[in-house]
């Protein structure tokens, strides 16, 4: 036998690379996060062999044919399923499900909330890119409204998931969010899900350069991510910003952000429990343009302009969106708003608010009084 | 009406074969009284065949034409092939079961009706504007016995202190004892089973039991029945039998399969009728090494069923028609990944919902045709409910020794039909070889068999063995994603020999008659009982009319288009509109007629010997 197994020589990254060429796109996320996995592997004490990845289809999905492990890409949507089968039958496997926002909320999105439910001792890994990429760029169920697409050439008028108020909802033991290039925290993240028995879903959020170029800027460049990042810590207050000057509290029942200072303390903050369920959702269900929030905060994500002049232009043009990574068992903030208005009324808000994005609202105004007119 | 002949003193007469059926309101438990009537008649030494016949609504509106829910039952003292096609004895306990169940009854049949149940309201819900009852016509027609069910079971337990409603519900034990006293079965069964049944609840034991015996001392002392009817035990190949249903028969043989290749059982499953009596069946079987997954769709069991068998488990999955559609994708993926998995098809009427609860044979072409791509998958289907526990057998076996997915075909007829079956030697049953691949030495992932073509299965937690599968085309050897022009090619073509090849499993078909001559019916799935006696009738009358029961329909038996040559005319009845015949017809480019039926409803005997007698006298009708 060649492979080394427990006990046998420490196996390194390398052992966990495959032979095979990756064909992911120059610069995509997904390479980032292959490397970041391929080194927590060997760390996990889990013979080679023992691993299996499956997917469905997608870009991410392509994953398992570069880990030198035991592997199984499958059919679109479908994969939490098959790791049902192996898992239940080979309860001796360390089973990881790789997955996308196409692939695991759309298609899969039974098949996704049933594995949550059941808690099956898996890790699933959700590269979230807000876009179908392999298919060439229409809109995702996380893809924000007003999203411009192939598929949606006057933008998109469906609200997106939240991945991680999904899995909350779907009683998930273990959520936690991540993001592509933030490696050290990524492994760690990856580490924790393993250790965690029970179902473990990752959302992971991944920057399509091709389709979706810069959805997450606001966490990844360095200019503005610490102002639109919150990291969670089990027992520590939630502070933020680039100055660690500001925190969230919860008064009459709602979070709100306040500046630390003037009388405003840590002890005023929330602080992050990972056993707590309800606060996990409390903190996923965080988002622009209230929270964290950059500064200053705007009332209407329509109009805020970007608060980096490094963005691409295609960015600049959408809604900003923001993502949080967190540790595990907890959540950060979720990455869209929820309308206030009652539900039953959006739908034609959000075609509105979408139209505005899309050509700016003087121009919408205009077209509204010639339309009048 | 006997006149002054003694109590006690009634005549015997003695029958061959007597078909009953027992016909009420869904909530009547005329599914218990016939499974009890036939549990009774099993223990009588009877060779028997049924029919259960049932709303899909699990209480339809009572006293409607929609609630009647039936059940067949025919018992013999020789070889019985159907549950019969007339009916000598109709149990109604209303007036919708007594309107949509009477044009069975042959004339002469005893009818036997619960009178109080007539009254005006069931009979306006049945659309009868007066009692048939009193108009005379059914006592003319048949022996009607107009029996005070209700009352005399009100009588029997007036003082257990019982709800009328539950009073009520015991009618068809009262029943059950009339039609075993009539017969001569045994009642220590019943009462066997209810106690066993109630348990729970002692004073429905007492009630249950009492009503059981009420009809039989009712029967034994009213001056009703003038004659009682014995029907000697069949004779049976010694041995130990059981009575089995298609899907416990489908059950057990998935289960036996397992044990003989030492791996644990997976089943993946949707609840879907009728289907689902296999879930409920392997699911109480888990000291067997049974896995039961009730999945959150169609598609999530067949899904973990495929990674079970990626975990080197035996993998099944059960549906029915409208479940196959879903799963369809998947046993692509298995096709391509090459993973043994076995899919059973308890077909139903369709199309879409079709009519859950009732039989039809409509979905071979789907089983050969319905994935995209070029995608063979073999095909196996039972010919009578014990045969379930054969080819359920069979079809792991082959699943395994070919690595490839395999599709069950058996149908709502079969499922829930019964029959007695001799309880195999699990030594006399075929060896289930399973060989996982551990050495790494010259191992590629594609790497054939030379004789079956299969490649070798590698179960994850084999170390140096790592390896990726997926639904993308492999390269011929090393398995890995190729898109070259002639790989693809030869990997379709592999595939396709890889399924012609089980030919080699397929035993010499067995032909039921003249090795040549006039007529030969081809058929497959349920209509076995009912072809194989109208042909034996037709050659009694001195035809050269011959059987083929097809169990393998991809591939076909070798030694089949030899056989069909030998027949002037090729006969093949189905219940769906020509499947099966449109198969051979490609296949063998040979002139055969179909003869087919769709009413949610097996083949009678005469409707197939009537058929055949017409194309034996020449007659060109085409179906």
């Amino acid at each position: 036998m060649s492979a080394p197994g427990a006990g046998e020589p420490k196996l390194g990254k390398k052992d966990f690379v495959s032979d095979q060429d990756v064909r992911w796109c120059p610069g995509c996320g997904d390479y980032a996060i292959l490397s970041q996995v391929q080194k927590v592997l060997p760390e996990l004490g889990v013979p080679r062999e023992r691993f299996v990845f499956i997917s469905g289809i997608g870009c991410s999905s392509r994953f398992p044919y570069y880990v030198n492990t035991y592997g199984f890409h499958s059919i679109h949507g479908r994969a939490p399923a098959i790791a049902t089968g192996l898992k239940t039958s080979r309860p001796d496997l360390s089973v990881w499900v790789v997955t996308g926002d196409g692939d695991a909320l759309s298609i899969g999105g039974n098949h996704l909330i049933h594995i949550l439910r059941r808690n099956l001792d898996v890790n699933i890994l959700l590269f979230n890119n807000k876009i179908y990429g392999l298919t060439k760029g229409q809109y995702s169920p996380t893809s924000e409204v007003g999203k411009v697409t192939k598929s949606t050439p006057v933008g998109s008028i469906d609200h997106p998931f939240d991945p991680i108020a999904l899995a909350l909802g779907a009683e998930a033991s273990f959520v936690a969010r991540s993001v592509d290039v933030e490696t050290r925290h990524l492994q760690e993240i990856v580490r924790r899900a393993h250790e965690h028995k029970g179902a473990s879903f990752v959302e992971i959020l991944q920057n399509c350069n091709v389709f979706n170029d810069g959805a997450f800027a606001d966490v990844t460049e360095k200019a503005t991510k610490a102002d639109h990042t919150l990291v969670l810590e089990h027992g520590k207050p939630l502070v933020f910003g680039r100055d660690r000057d500001r925190g969230i509290r919860l008064r009459n029942f709602q979070p709100e952000v306040v500046r630390l200072g003037n009388g405003v303390g840590e002890a005023d903050l929330l602080v992050h429990d990972e056993t707590n369920p309800a606060l996990a959702y409390l903190i996923a269900r965080l988002g622009p343009p209230h929270f964290p929030v950059s500064s200053p905060p705007s009332p209407d994500p329509a109009t805020r302009t970007p608060s980096t002049s490094r963005w691409p232009r295609r960015a600049r043009r959408r809604r900003p969106t923001w993502g949080r990574s967190s540790t595990a068992a907890t959540p950060g903030p979720s990455a869209e708003p929820r309308a206030q208005a009652p539900r039953a009324t959006r739908p034609f808000g959000r075609c509105r608010r979408m139209l505005s994005r899309r050509r700016g609202r003087a121009r919408f105004r205009r077209a509204r009084r010639s339309a009048a007119a | 009406m006997p006149d002054g002949v003694a109590t006690g003193a009634k005549s015997i007469e003695e029958r061959d074969a007597i078909v009953i059926r027992f016909a009420g309101d869904s909530g009547d438990g005329m599914q218990v009284t016939g499974t009890q009537f036939t549990t009774e008649s099993a223990l009588a030494g009877n060779d028997l065949a049924t029919l259960p016949d049932f709303p899909a609504e699990i209480r339809a509106p009572a006293g409607t034409l929609a609630g009647v829910s039936a059940f067949q039952l025919n018992f013999s003292s020789l070889p019985v092939f159907t549950p019969g096609d007339d009916l000598d004895v109709l149990v109604a306990m209303n007036p919708a079961a007594l309107k949509t169940n009477l044009e069975d009854l042959k004339p002469g049949g005893i009818l036997i009706v619960d009178k109080e149940s007539f009254h005006e309201q069931n009979l306006k819900k049945a659309d009868y504007e007066r009692s048939p009852l009193e108009d005379g016509s059914l006592a003319a027609r048949y022996q009607l016995f107009q029996v005070d069910v209700t009352k005399l079971t009100a009588a029997a337990l007036k003082d257990l202190g019982l709800s009328a409603r539950a009073v009520f519900r015991c009618r068809n034990f009262f029943c059950l004892g009339m039609t075993s006293w009539l017969y001569h079965r045994p009642i220590e069964p019943t009462e066997q089973w209810i106690r066993e049944k109630f348990r729970k609840t002692p004073e429905l034991v007492d009630a249950n039991i009492r009503a059981l015996r009420a009809g039989v001392h009712f029967s034994e002392n009213a001056e009703l029945f003038a004659v009682s009817y014995a029907v000697k035990p069949a004779v049976i190949a010694p041995g130990r039998y059981r009575n089995i249903t298609g899907n416990a028969a489908t059950a057990l043989g998935f289960v036996a399969a397992a044990q003989k290749a030492g791996r644990p059982l997976f089943l993946g499953s949707y609840p879907i009728t009728p289907a689902s009596d296999v879930l409920h069946e392997l699911s109480g079987l888990k000291q067997y090494g049974v896995y039961t997954f009730q999945a959150e769709d169609e598609i999530a069991g067949v899904g973990a069923a495929l990674g079970a068998a990626f975990g080197g488990a035996i993998a099944i999955t059960t549906t029915s028609g409208p479940g196959m559609n879903l799963k369809a994708e998947t046993i692509g993926l298995a096709l391509a990944v090459e993973l043994p998995l076995v899919i059973t098809d308890i077909q139903r009427a369709g199309p879409s919902t079709g009519m859950p609860t009732k039989t039809e044979q409509a979905d071979l072409l789907m089983a050969m045709y319905g994935r995209h791509g070029e995608s063979p998958v073999p095909i196996l289907a039972a010919a009578t409910p014990a045969d379930c526990f054969t080819m359920a057998y069979e079809a792991v076996r082959i699943a395994v020794k070919y690595m490839t997915p395999v599709i069950l075909l058996t149908d709502g007829f079969l499922a829930n039909g019964a029959e007695p079956w001799p309880i195999p030697d699990p030594d006399t049953l075929p060896e289930v070889p399973v060989a996982f691949r551990k050495d790494p030495s010259g191992f590629f992932p594609y790497l054939r068999d030379e004789e079956t073509l299969s490649r070798p299965w590698v179960v994850p937690g084999t170390p140096g063995l790592e390896h990726r599968i997926g639904g993308l085309e492999k390269e011929y050897l090393t398995g890995n994603v190729s898109y070259a022009p002639t790989n693809h090619e030869q990997m379709m073509r592999v595939r396709a020999r890889k399924v012609a090849g089980i030919v080699r499993e397929i035993p010499p078909t067995e032909v039921f008659g003249p090795p040549d001559g006039e007529l030969l019916l081809v058929g497959w799935g349920s209509t076995f009982g009912s072809i194989r006696q109208a042909v034996g009738q037709l050659q009694s009358a001195g035809h050269r009319v011959a059987h083929v029961h097809l169990r393998h329909l991809n591939p076909f038996p070798a030694d089949l288009e030899g056989i069909l040559e030998r027949y002037r005319r090729v006969l093949v009845p189905e219940i769906n509109l020509g499947q099966l015949v449109r198969l051979l017809r490609t296949e063998y480019l040979v002139d055969a007629i179909g003869f087919n039926k769709v009413q949610g409803r097996p083949f009678k005997v005469t409707e197939i010997a009537g058929r055949c007698l017409k194309l034996l006298n020449g007659e060109e009708v085409r179906s």
